[in-house]
């Protein structure tokens, strides 16, 4: 019995780490750049509202996630026109992209609140490798969207260290002046990751509203999009460590619910603060020691780019 | 070759007309662009902005709601301000209101029956000490650490929120609230008393005291001009000997402190209970406030007013079926566009016809 | 000269910055198979000029003749596709990168799956050809400043330059790394390559260059064979002006020891160890220098004697007093003013007036204030007084500091730190990146310190600088002191080796009393 416990806390954690996982690796692209968005909570939220409505008006979950992917990639651009062709401070534009994408999402899903989806994402076990034990429920026994992380991710990490685009969008957030004199777009680079970036978390956002818990609520994403930029630093911008900080968020917040269904005597409102306080834990020691390791926030992080 | 084509010029300095009339202009962008999002909705954005100027600005009871408003958000973007000035990033304001409103209620729940001289000083005390301890928490690790304030201030806000759930959900339930969560009501010698016979409370007083003596401070003080080279070169006053981690904590624990006060001033004026929705996001309203009053101190309790009238014209517009989000939306336009035109001014934009000539634009893009 | 042929010419190059014109009207002509010197002082235009050959600028007006063809070099990838690539003096490397990475970046090919070995290989190959040895699966930060260098000149070969624009190659260099490269210079024009050579030192033109062209205040105002000219001439041609001689330096009675390292050493910002057990001490009325070509310690010495970077081990004495690891206050409070490497990074706050910058160090006094309530009256009053006297050029005191000339913004950081009571002087190159006027201001102040009895540590790495103002050189080669030479037996030659990490005679303790 506690065994099986075991594997659905672990299955609930792949599941409930997907949405973050998503948004993480678009922040993760985008800092990559050189580009640092604090909008992924607005970003997520779009996404989610975007792809509910789409889906609950075609009925087709496929035009939902192809919105939610759009509507994400349209608030990237607007990070990206504000601080790559405007030169505003990447904070702040971040900053006022969660709070417009918070009364965006909440203003277009006013209409949409408790109403049901027709179809949503079902499980679909992949046969053979589902029935391997633990590992088979824990990781193959999702929906299509969790599968599509198992491509994503080391997708990225090919497309990072191992192709020609890779490296020069690397080197544009490592050292823009020298990526320029070499001629490399600094400029189309950068749009290009925060456009992906708001893509990814545009996508995110879909799964919480049309797979994880098929519905719009206003802020529903609750702060994950904070998670998904903590995480980026816990993973020090590599995509495999992203998925592994992703799960590991998604184990607490698994276990909590979990904790609160069994009835533990523990107060449901502490349980559903764990996330949130273990992320700031985990951000503490990461910073801490990140110091005394060799790979580091891209060096040009934060700062526009302008030619001399 | 020849093509028009939209150039940017970098100006040497911004010109101080421009400098005045961009808020201005910024607001007027902000109302355009909602204006779209309205129409696109089926509102008439003038109806809509109309029911908006009349709710908040167009009577004494609207000015004196938009007035009471404006108190938490003027006191929690003081905080965010002065940490700013510091390139801090206090997002957190909204969970420091919510801690220092729960210090202040408990003071008031747990000492019924004493008068309010001896009360409300307590009140105060505690919901600035809680605002400020729950600043300490991310400002500790970002001052000697390195650790990033953004996310730990904004991951913090969950935290407490949360808090104040369990509260009302809990311990402080009131049992003859039937089942709501509510604590008790303060006795009257906790409720901060109201002036002129309107709504509007010593909140505001505080609040403007605040404005001044954070004018006062950053403007005439040894500390103040600690803040302001620190704040323009931290390595700068390092290297002039000033202590930059004492100075992060110290200045984050006052805006957590300020934060906290509005949050006291809130739940003992205003609700009179605790409850769980304190706040429409005014921690969240201050960072578009500081930004917008540009860290001035005057600037942003000016800036609060008006949007303390954004609010309360957001309820009033409720009427005709706007949702109370549209005004989230709106005040994030608002920053965009604050942002946008102050980019602006630092360029020349000019339109100019590209011939084939090269060497006659200065562009930006590649 | 119908018949030469020429690599690059430049013709009426005019380039305007807001408020002031970069170059004027500039011609250059460069010859095939040539070194051609570009020559001039700090903001003549030389790089504004190369700039513009590179493609990263656009000249207002002017024409382009690349091997005889008009060319429009609208980036520098259209001008590295025209063969003309330049290495700048501030590396444009990615320093997480390795070495082949960094070579091949921008590359058009492959275009997508990159497979590094081919490229190590085709790296190896080149640095064989023409002797830059250099380990292509290095990362960049792991590699020595003159290596990096060498990354820099593959990167362009790599990419079939043959116009090679050096930008103040040598300034990083130890004096047998500039024989080095020289020695690489010449086999590339033996190859047909044309290199053009920016400098301000002399020297280096008539032992290198087959022609000289030198830049005043953006215009030309000389342009011959460097067989047909000396140094002097270049030197009269490029200041305007007959250069004034070497400051007088007045015998000065040295006392007791005001700064005493004992077995010093810190970690670097990457935590690896820079500065690894140094002796050292600077006595009052001295100027003790430390030599070195940059990146071997200096400025994390600076900071660990000032107390902003922590000491892993050993001691700072600071007027006899144990100040290891102190607060950088304690240490101000000590009486050690410092004059740092960056100036406009550390040294002051660009963005404020020029009161607040001058009282950055005077703040806390009680002079300055009323309790904790700031005397604007009184700030205002002394720094008038303090600009006055070091006659720094502003249009008054709330003046941002960030429009000062770069002359007049390290007159203001002096005047600050040589006006506060002090018995120690930390000064990081001084007068890098000032013009002749400036720099013979800055080095008479530090004189006039000298002889009013405070003990000074004078980081530099021009060694003509050091020659002259120096009662003692330490010699500075990864984080050790490889030895001390007093000004009486000052030899180059050995100065030389030592910065280039061979030990000679001489060692750190063994000490010169030196007067002139």
């Amino acid at each position: 019995m506690a065994d099986s416990m075991f594997v659905s806390i672990l299955s609930a954690a792949v599941s409930s780490g997907t949405p973050v996982l998503y948004a993480a690796l678009g922040e993760l692209v985008c800092e990559r750049s050189g580009v640092l968005n604090l909008g992924v909570e607005g970003m997520m939220l779009v996404g989610a509202v975007s792809g509910f409505l789409t889906a609950v008006r075609t009925g087709s979950l496929a035009a939902g996630v192809l919105a939610a992917i759009i509507a994400g990639g349209c608030m990237g651009l607007i990070h990206a026109f504000m601080t790559i062709t405007l030169r505003v401070n990447q904070v702040v534009s971040g900053l006022a992209l969660t709070l417009f994408g918070t009364g965006l999402s909440g203003y277009l899903g006013k209409s949409v609140i408790g109403v049901p989806l027709s179809a949503t994402f079902h499980q679909v076990p992949i046969p053979g490798l589902s029935s391997i034990p633990v590992i088979g429920t824990v990781l193959f026994k999702h929906d299509l969207l969790v599968y599509l992380t198992y491509i994503v991710v080391p997708f990225l990490w090919f497309y990072l260290y191992r192709t020609r685009p890779g490296l020069h969008l690397r080197s544009v957030g490592e050292s823009p002046e020298t990526a320029d004199a070499l001629g490399v777009n600094v400029f189309s680079i950068r749009y290009a990751s925060a456009v992906a970036g708001g893509m990814l978390a545009g996508l995110g956002g879909a799964y919480l509203s049309l797979a994880y818990a098929p519905s719009w609520l206003e802020n529903m994403t609750a702060g994950r999009g904070w998670i998904a930029v903590a995480l980026v630093i816990f993973a020090v911008w590599d995509p495999f460590r992203a998925m592994l900080g992703a799960y590991l968020f998604g184990g607490i917040d698994a276990l909590g619910f979990r904790m609160q269904v069994m009835g533990s005597g523990v107060s449901s409102f502490f349980l559903k603060m764990m996330p949130y306080v273990f992320t700031i834990v985990v951000l503490i020691i990461v910073t801490a020691t990140a110091a005394r390791r060799s790979s580091r926030a891209p060096e040009a992080l934060g700062t526009p780019y302008e030619r001399e | 070759m020849n093509a028009l084509k939209l150039v940017f010029e970098k100006r040497e300095a911004v010109s101080p007309a421009y400098k005045f009339i961009s808020p201005l202009l910024a607001i007027v962008m902000s109302l355009v662009l909602g204006a779209i999002f309205l129409l696109a909705s089926g509102f008439s954005p003038l109806k809509v902005y109309y029911y908006m100027w009349w709710g908040a600005f167009s009577d004494w009871y609207g000015i004196s709601e938009t007035l009471v408003t404006s108190i938490p958000i003027m006191l929690c973007a003081l905080g965010v301000a002065l940490a700013a000035k510091m390139l801090l990033w206090n997002v957190g304001a909204e969970g420091q209101f919510h801690m220092g409103a729960c210090a202040a209620a408990w003071v008031a729940l747990s000492m019924p029956g004493a008068p309010a001289w001896q009360v409300l000083p307590l009140m105060v005390l505690a919901g600035m000490a809680a605002g400020a301890l729950w600043a300490l928490l991310p400002a500790v690790p970002r001052a000697y650490l390195g650790v990033n304030e953004i996310i730990t201030t904004l991951l913090l806000n969950y935290v407490a929120i949360y808090w104040v759930e369990y509260l009302v959900h809990g311990p402080w339930r009131d049992p003859v609230s039937l089942n709501f969560p509510l604590s008790a009501p303060f006795s009257d010698a906790a409720r901060l008393p109201f002036l002129f016979g309107t709504r509007i409370h010593w909140g505001l007083v505080f609040a403007l005291a605040a404005a001044a003596l954070i004018w006062f401070v950053l403007g005439r003080t040894k500390w103040g001009y600690e803040v302001t080279v620190i704040g323009e070169n931290p390595r700068a006053a390092r290297y002039a000997g000033m202590n930059i981690e004492r100075n992060i904590v110290l200045s984050m624990c006052i805006a957590g402190a300020l934060a906290g006060l509005g949050g006291m001033a809130e739940i003992s004026a205003i609700a009179g209970r605790m409850t769980r929705q304190l706040s429409p996001g005014y921690g969240y309203s201050a960072i578009i406030v500081a930004w917008l009053g540009k860290l001035n101190p005057w600037a942003v309790a000016l800036v609060s007013v008006l949007f303390g009238g954004l609010l309360v014209g957001g309820y009033s517009a409720q009427v005709i079926g706007v949702t109370a989000a549209s005004v989230n939306m709106l005040q994030g336009l608002m920053l965009f566009c604050v942002l946008a035109t102050e980019a602006l001014g630092r360029y020349r934009v000019r339109i100019v016809r590209e011939v084939a000539r090269a060497g006659k634009e200065v562009g930006v893009d590649g | 000269m119908g018949t030469v042929d020429y690599a690059v010419e430049m013709r009426d190059i005019t380039k305007r910055f807001p408020g002031v014109i970069a170059n004027d009207r500039v011609n250059l002509a460069v010859r095939k198979g040539s070194i051609h010197a570009l020559l001039g002082e700090n903001g003549a235009g030389k790089s504004t000029l190369m700039n513009v050959l590179t493609g990263l600028l656009r000249p207002d007006s002017g024409e382009i003749r690349v091997r005889g063809a008009k060319a429009a070099l609208r980036s520098p990838a259209v001008a590295i596709a025209l063969g003309i690539g330049m290495v700048h003096q501030h590396f444009r490397l990615v320093q997480t990168f390795t070495v082949a990475e960094n070579i091949t970046l921008g590359m058009p090919r492959p275009r997508f799956r990159l497979d590094m070995a081919p490229i190590e290989q085709e790296v190896a190959r080149f640095s064989a050809e023409y002797s830059l040895a250099v380990n292509p699966r290095a990362k960049i930060w792991q590699l020595s400043v003159g290596e990096q260098q060498r990354v820099e000149i593959i990167k362009m070969l790599y990419r079939g330059v043959d116009v090679l624009i050096m930008d103040e190659p040598t300034a990083v260099l130890t004096p047998q790394e500039v024989r080095e490269l020289f020695e690489t210079l010449r086999r590339m024009t033996a190859d047909g390559k044309t290199i053009i050579f920016i400098t301000h030192k002399l020297d280096e033109v008539m032992e290198i260059s087959d022609r000289v062209t030198v830049l005043r205040a953006g215009r030309n105002v000389f342009s011959c064979d460097t067989r047909d000219t000396n140094p002097r001439e270049l030197a009269s041609k490029m200041v305007g002006r007959e250069i004034g001689r070497a400051p007088q330096r007045p015998s000065v009675a040295i006392g007791g020891p005001v700064l005493e390292l004992h077995e010093l050493a810190a970690l670097g910002d990457r935590g690896i160890t820079v500065l690894n057990g140094i002796d050292l001490d600077v006595r009052a009325g001295e100027i003790h220098g430390i030599a070195g070509v940059a990146g071997n310690g200096q400025r994390e010495l600076a900071e660990v004697i000032t107390g902003l970077r922590r000491a892993a081990s050993g001691r700072v004495c600071i007027c006899g007093k144990d100040m290891t690891n102190s607060a950088p206050r304690s240490i101000i409070e000590a009486g050690v003013s410092h004059i740092p490497e960056d100036r406009l990074g550390m040294g002051l706050a660009p963005n404020l007036d020029i009161t607040l910058n001058a009282i950055m160090k005077r703040y806390r006094s009680g002079e300055m204030s009323r309790g904790p309530v700031m005397d604007e009256a009184r700030a205002r009053g002394w720094t008038g007084d303090l600009v006055e006297r070091f006659s720094v050029k502003t249009p008054n005191l709330r003046t941002a500091v960030r429009l000062l000339s770069g002359g007049n913004s390290q007159r203001l950081l002096l005047a600050r730190e040589t006006s506060c009571v002090h018995k120690l002087a930390v000064a990081v190159h001084p007068t890098r990146g000032l013009d002749i006027g400036a720099t013979e201001a800055v080095r008479s102040i530090l004189l006039k310190e000298r002889e009013s009895g405070v003990g000074t540590l004078l980081i530099s790495e021009d060694l003509e600088e050091l020659i002259a103002l120096c009662d003692r050189i330490s010699v500075i080669y990864e984080g050790r002191i490889m030895g001390t030479v007093g000004r009486d037996q000052l030899d180059l030659e050995e100065i030389g080796m030592m910065m280039a990490g061979m030990a000679t005679a001489a060692k750190g303790d063994e000490r010169s009393e030196a007067s002139v």
